[in-house]
């Protein structure tokens, strides 16, 4: 069954006229995790946007998002705001930026789930702590008495995964969650969200350009070039018997780095000896 | 915080040591002999020698340098500016209530200029671009452009002499505070509300404000966060305003004959009253220390930020 589907999702900006994403139709599978990857400008992120309907000022959508069978399109404002978070949840690509600088964290994490739940003070930081310690955050009561500025970025985004924990969301959009963040902080987020998918069983919708990433995570990849998709299908066929040259380059390039990078290394280990 | 609170204040204290021995140095390098200049203020026909040197002595001016910047520092603190060479008065019963009048319209103005600036500021970020936002802009390029003297005297032809509603000029009554503080207001919220209005814009793009409404907060909170950013940059002008028109109001005091500060201090300038431009000189610069100091404190209580920095 699909949890969403969106059909002849067309995305310009009204302002210039200017297209964004011509004609874009894809399914999410209930339970299932879909990649979207292409290059920076190849409309990933807008086209997650338009699913929230979070587009800035002048960029205008049409098409239906069908969520569950309901149209997202045809909603008011205030019928969406209420789907945001509680059905539809976004994890950003820089926890440094995502959260108000100058507010505890605590704060934003309360008022979200205020605005969801009826949950008194006691039960609020019962599930947050709870949800803080599953993504290996220590002292969760404590993090909740920090501004943003002090804590990593590898932590915020893990402050974000717990947030969506708690909401229990139908679908996690993630936007370029491990993109900001240093190796050793990617693969740690990386493993939160494959435990995320285990345990909570939620549909996933992953934007990235890191195909190693989405190797691990992803049932399916739509792979987006100048705001078309250029290929779909299972994260397996994409890799072995990829159709389009793009998404062939695609492939290839990231594996020439892989090879690139074990020959430095077994170089070094010839030196060692 | 109180810890901040406390540490910005000490900081302030060497500040105003440093500020108060450079007046007392400038003034002190003036090319006029004092004893002179109190001797021709009070008429004496013949100034002979032995005058000078008595005069001298009485003001203390025989004294080492040190021990003159120590005295007047010490009598500084207790509001004891000496007496003014003119009148022979103590200076501050003089400039004590020309201050305050001029506090009293600073203050007025700086009010209006706050609410003006982010009303405006508000208004055309969120019509960024839009038929309000270019006209508004445009406007208040047109009335910042014109000299203030030239607003001012405007004014008193339209709504003075040819209305009739407002008094001219002098400070007796609530109406006299209107015309100087919109001539004020005018030239300074048409530049600051563009502080306000490019915050807001700044902010509106963070990340912050499009989490905030993927977690489904209402726009009511999300205003009121970008408000709270996009005010650290305005907090720091506004409260420097209050400093800046002090020292400023010179031209608008003198067309409106309001007695206070900018109309003393050009007296005293005219007629060599050290005494007096010491201790205008040192006010405003005590001023602009205080207000500093009181900007960095409100910033830090919004931005946690800024409190780790001292």
């Amino acid at each position: 069954m699909n949890i969403l589907d969106v059909k002849n999702l067309k995305i310009w900006d009204g302002s210039t006229g200017r297209t964004i994403v011509p004609d874009s139709s894809f399914k999410l599978k209930q339970g299932s995790c879909l990649a979207i990857v292409g290059e920076s400008g190849s409309g990933k992120s807008v086209t997650c946007r338009s699913i929230m309907r979070l587009n800035k000022g002048s960029i205008r959508q049409s098409g239906d998002i069908l969520f569950q069978g309901e149209n997202l399109s045809l909603l008011s404002e205030k019928e969406m705001r209420r789907k945001r978070g509680k059905n539809l949840c976004m994890i950003l690509q820089n926890g440094m930026r995502a959260f108000d600088p100058s507010s505890k964290l605590g704060v934003h994490l309360k008022e979200t789930l205020d605005q969801h739940f009826n949950w008194s003070k006691q039960a609020f930081t019962d599930h947050m702590a709870k949800a803080m310690e599953s993504v290996k955050l220590s002292n969760p009561v404590e993090l909740l008495n920090k501004y943003p500025h002090e804590l990593s970025g590898g932590m915020l985004q893990r402050v974000m995964i717990a947030l969506a924990i708690a909401l229990e969301p139908d679908i996690i959009i993630a936007d370029e969650p491990t993109t900001a963040l240093d190796t050793i902080s990617q693969f740690e987020v990386v493993e939160q969200f494959i435990r995320l998918r285990e345990v909570m069983g939620c549909s996933m919708i992953f934007i990235s350009h890191d195909l190693g990433v989405v190797r691990k995570i992803a049932d399916d990849v739509l792979v987006m070039k100048d705001g078309e998709i250029v290929e779909r299908g299972t994260t397996q066929a994409i890799f072995t018997e990829a159709q389009h040259e793009y998404t062939r380059y695609l492939v290839s390039s990231k594996l020439a780095l892989s090879q690139h990078f074990e020959n430095v290394m077994g170089g070094m280990a010839l030196a060692d000896r | 915080m109180g810890r901040y609170i406390l540490r910005r204040l000490l900081i302030s204290i060497p500040l105003l040591v440093v500020i108060s021995f450079l007046t007392f140095i400038l003034i002190n390098l003036s090319p006029h002999d004092p004893a002179e200049l109190v001797l021709q203020a009070q008429e004496v026909p013949v100034i002979t020698e032995e005058l000078l040197s008595q005069t001298r002595e009485e003001l203390g001016l025989d004294q080492p340098f040190i021990v003159q910047y120590i005295e007047w520092a010490a009598s500084c603190l207790q509001l004891d500016f000496g007496d003014s060479y003119v009148t022979g008065q103590p200076v501050w019963s003089i400039l004590g209530p020309a201050f305050l009048n001029t506090l009293k319209l600073t203050l007025v103005s700086v009010a209006v200029i706050i609410l003006l600036s982010i009303a405006l500021g508000v208004i055309c970020a969120l019509q960024e671009g839009k038929l309000v936002d270019k006209s508004v802009r445009g406007f208040s390029f047109f009335l910042t452009s014109m000299p203030s003297y030239w607003l001012a005297a405007l004014m008193i032809w339209y709504f003075s002499v040819k209305l009739d509603l407002l008094p001219t000029s002098g400070m007796n009554s609530l109406a006299s505070y209107v015309l100087p503080v919109i001539v004020i207001a005018i030239s300074y919220a048409g530049i600051y509300f563009r502080f306000v209005r490019s915050a807001i814009i700044s902010n509106l793009n963070e990340d912050y404000v499009l989490y905030g409404r993927a977690c489904g907060l209402p726009e009511k909170k999300i205003t009121g966060k970008i408000l709270k950013n996009s005010l650290q940059v305005a907090v720091s002008v506004f409260c420097m305003a209050v400093p800046i028109i002090l020292g400023s109001t010179v031209v608008v005091e003198n067309v409106f004959a309001w007695p206070g500060l900018g109309s003393l201090s050009i007296k005293s300038i005219l007629s060599r009253d050290f005494p007096m431009i010491q201790a205008y000189v040192l006010v405003l610069a005590v001023a602009f220390v205080l207000f500093n100091t009181l900007s960095d404190i409100i910033n830090a209580v919004i931005n946690p930020k800024l409190r780790k920095d001292l």
